[in-house]
């Protein structure tokens, strides 16, 4: 039985952080800290009274520059839940075409008292620049293809929950892993937790100098599968799907689509992961995505709010 | 009357003849009338101006062979005016400036324009060069015989390379018909494209595009071909990689007419300094490796990499203050070349006068102007006086170029420019 929250709130843990930008600069304490907070929050989420005032007062902006309807829902159903009040800002541009800079918006935010900016950016680094100039903790929500700390964090607390820790598991993340900042923070998270961690793609999708991150790279879902305990699906781009880096959707689905024949050189409870959403036939097949004993990607979105809800109240307790 | 200056108790370093001894240098006029370690020995005659240099160093005035000045078209970053300051300020004496202007310096009015600006304004000396092609379009040959003959120094697409390996050909072998160089960006942009750093762990760990070295060496491997083809002549501009000084190196070997620069940002910063994402060190090309660093202070040493330009690129905020992939490429240069070249001196990397060389002597001939460079008895009184020790700390808000944008912002360096004299006028001046 996990902790309720507010008897971790009773040991006044924080995080030495202002921001949450990456899970680079996170230690192993600091995210077991955040995962134990969220498994707590994971039961409020699951009772009947889901809601508490943690954040009763506190003023939480999603500020998303790109569109993305899981993550926005899930960081304003964390705040809503928490009690704190949660406005939502799409910038698809409007400010932007009037001229108006990444730092001139949020100075205008930062001029109306908030307490969390969550955001979301095309491209890397925005959230830090932002963080550079407002008095509010950010958190990054995914910026480019850097990093995405709270997906990260919600696929850790999703593989604790059915393998009681991350050490020593070896997990393999596959598909498109240049443009993936759900790749980049899950590599970070995995190795700080002492996890094996192995990415699987064609040569086209693997950046330079990625095996100096800590992985091992293959580009063979046979090897790269082979004794798995977890398989960390991602979205194919599809406008990046032909010629470009991949001949057709065809060819990539035949060698790099998760399907049952792939997976059988896996270890037998291996879990499928996929951070949504997904492209069936793509990337994943609906058989394997569906398979209610080895899936557990409704249960990534699931303890999302959870994690998004302890990360909200772990960088709010220490700014009064 | 004739105007006379005598600059006494000066350590004069020149380069060109390797001359590096105390002693004296008179001006009369424009001109260097005398100089040499026994001038002055019976004192300073009656009714010349006399300017102690308490030993410091009287060298040369810097040729820069490279700066983007912004006027005509992008004057929000830079004016022909505040250039000149900024160059005067770093002790450079004579510049040359990118055709990417708005508009595009490809035709006789262009390189007007620009004298004309250069006569107002009267600092520092401003050449310029013509563009390639018409528009930097990298399509059709500009009119290199009337640009030649206006005055354009070398043809250049300045930060826009010249991609198409037919162009680049008909080029070599026009421009030698006029006795002048092609000056090349090289940066294969299908490999390029969309980079804003250089490709590698960083740029993964940073999730930033990277650019491959590969661009750069492929289009120097590419044009080099077309050089030994053509017998034209050519430069290539900002040498960044380890591969690359291996590449000009095998060129030289072999004879051809080429000659290549880099900055000081190649052998001062690497890669890392981006750090977190600031875009002032987003550069073109990208900040490297530490072997690349290293090589580039190799390729200096041994004389591969003949000169270093300032690569002056100033940037108003509104296009560094963005997330780093959407800045704009640049650093401001001016300021801070001699102390990163002294910085080569105080390493032990290069000598004094092989420091000078590179941004003196070298430049100067590779741009053909003649004279320039080197301190002549009869020659243009176009000087520098620094003290090679004097430490500071550069403070971008502090510098007189328009744009505070660079890379060395902060960093501590040695070495002062106190006095630019540009044929004959002091035309910048420590104040103590």
């Amino acid at each position: 039985m996990p902790p309720h929250p507010h008897d971790l709130d009773a040991r006044a843990d924080s995080l030495p952080h202002r921001d949450l930008l990456g899970i680079q600069g996170l230690t192993a304490p600091e995210i077991n800290l955040i995962l134990d907070l969220a498994d707590g929050y994971v039961a409020q989420n699951r009772s009947a009274r889901k809601f508490s005032d943690v954040l009763a007062g506190r003023t939480v902006v999603n500020l998303f520059f790109e569109n993305s309807t899981r993550t926005r829902t899930s960081f304003e159903l964390a705040a809503k839940r928490l009690g704190g009040d949660a406005i939502n800002m799409s910038v698809d541009g409007s400010s932007v075409k009037k001229g108006e800079t990444l730092i001139d918006t949020a100075m205008t935010l930062n001029a109306m008292h908030l307490d969390v900016l969550v955001v979301r950016h095309q491209e890397s680094g925005a959230p830090k620049l932002l963080a550079d100039k407002v008095n509010c903790a950010v958190i990054n929500a995914g910026d480019g293809a850097h990093e995405h700390p709270t997906q990260a964090l919600l696929d850790a607390l999703t593989i604790r929950r059915h393998k009681g820790s991350l050490k020593g598991l070896t997990v393999a993340i596959c598909g498109d892993i240049l443009h993936s900042r759900v790749a980049r923070s899950n590599i970070h998270l995995l190795n700080i937790m002492g996890a094996n961690v192995r990415v699987v793609a064609p040569p086209t999708l693997v950046p330079s100098g990625l095996d100096r991150l800590g992985v091992e790279v293959h580009h063979s879902m046979k090897t790269g599968l082979k004794d798995a305990d977890i398989v960390m699906m991602l979205r194919l781009q599809l406008e990046r799907m032909q010629g470009q880096y991949l001949p057709s959707q065809r060819e990539y689905f035949r060698f790099f689509g998760l399907d049952y024949e792939k997976l059988t050189v896996a270890k037998p409870d291996v879990l499928v992961m996929h951070p949504g959403p997904m492209n069936r036939g793509v990337e994943i097949d609906s058989l394997v995505a569906d398979d209610i004993h080895r899936s557990v990607i409704l249960e990534q979105v699931e303890l999302g709010v959870a994690v998004r809800m302890a990360c909200l109240d772990l960088l709010t307790r220490t700014r009064n | 009357m004739t105007n006379r200056t005598a600059y006494t108790n000066a350590r004069l370093l020149d380069p060109a003849t390797g001359l590096d001894a105390i002693g004296g240098l008179l001006v009369e006029g424009t001109k260097i009338a005398d100089f040499g370690p026994a001038l002055f020995r019976d004192g300073v005659p009656e009714g010349v101006e006399r300017i102690d240099c308490g030993g410091a160093c009287l060298a040369p005035g810097l040729v820069d062979l490279r700066a983007d000045v912004g006027e005509p078209g992008f004057e929000h970053n830079e004016t022909l005016l505040t250039a000149s300051r900024s160059a005067a300020a770093g002790g450079i004496t004579a510049l040359a400036c990118l055709p990417n202007t708005d508009p595009v310096l490809d035709d006789v009015a262009g390189l007007e324009f620009i004298a004309r600006r250069a006569r107002e304004v009267k600092l520092v000396k401003i050449f310029a060069y013509a563009s390639v092609t018409r528009e930097t379009a990298g399509r059709e040959i500009a009119e290199m015989g009337l640009l030649a003959e206006a005055g354009a120094v070398g043809f250049t697409d300045g930060t826009s390379p010249v991609t198409d390996a037919g162009v680049m050909r008909r080029a070599l072998s026009y421009a030698k018909t006029w006795g002048r160089t092609i000056f090349q960006h090289p940066a294969e942009p299908s490999l390029a494209a969309g980079g804003a750093m250089n490709a590698g762990e960083v740029a993964t760990r940073l999730g930033l595009k990277g650019i491959s070295p590969m661009a750069e060496i492929i289009m120097l491997e590419r044009d080099l071909r077309l050089v030994e083809m053509t017998g034209g002549r050519y430069h290539a501009a900002n040498i960044s990689t380890a591969e690359s000084v291996d590449v000009i190196r095998r060129a030289k070997r072999k004879g051809l007419k080429v000659t290549c620069d880099t900055a000081p940002p190649y052998f001062s910063l690497t890669e890392v300094d981006v750090g977190d994402y600031r875009t002032f060190f987003k550069l073109s090309p990208p900040l490297r490796g530490e072997m690349d660093r290293r090589a580039i202070i190799d390729g200096l040493a041994d004389g591969t990499i003949d000169a270093i330009a300032s690569d002056h690129a100033p940037r108003d905020q509104d296009v560094k203050r963005v997330p780093f992939g959407q800045a704009a490429f640049g650093s401001v240069g001016f300021e801070t070349l001699l102390p990163l070249v002294l910085e080569l001196v105080h390493k032990e990397h290069l000598s004094l006068l092989g420091a000078l060389d590179t941004v003196t002597r070298r430049p100067a001939d590779i741009l053909g102007l003649k004279g320039m460079g080197r301190l002549a008895k009869g020659g243009a009184a176009d000087l520098v006086l620094f003290d090679a020790e004097r430490p500071w700390k550069v403070e971008a808000e502090k510098l007189a170029s328009k744009s505070k944008n660079s890379c060395f912002d902060r960093r501590p360096v040695q070495g002062m420019v106190l006095r630019t004299v540009v044929d004959g006028r002091t035309v910048h001046s420590k104040a103590d």
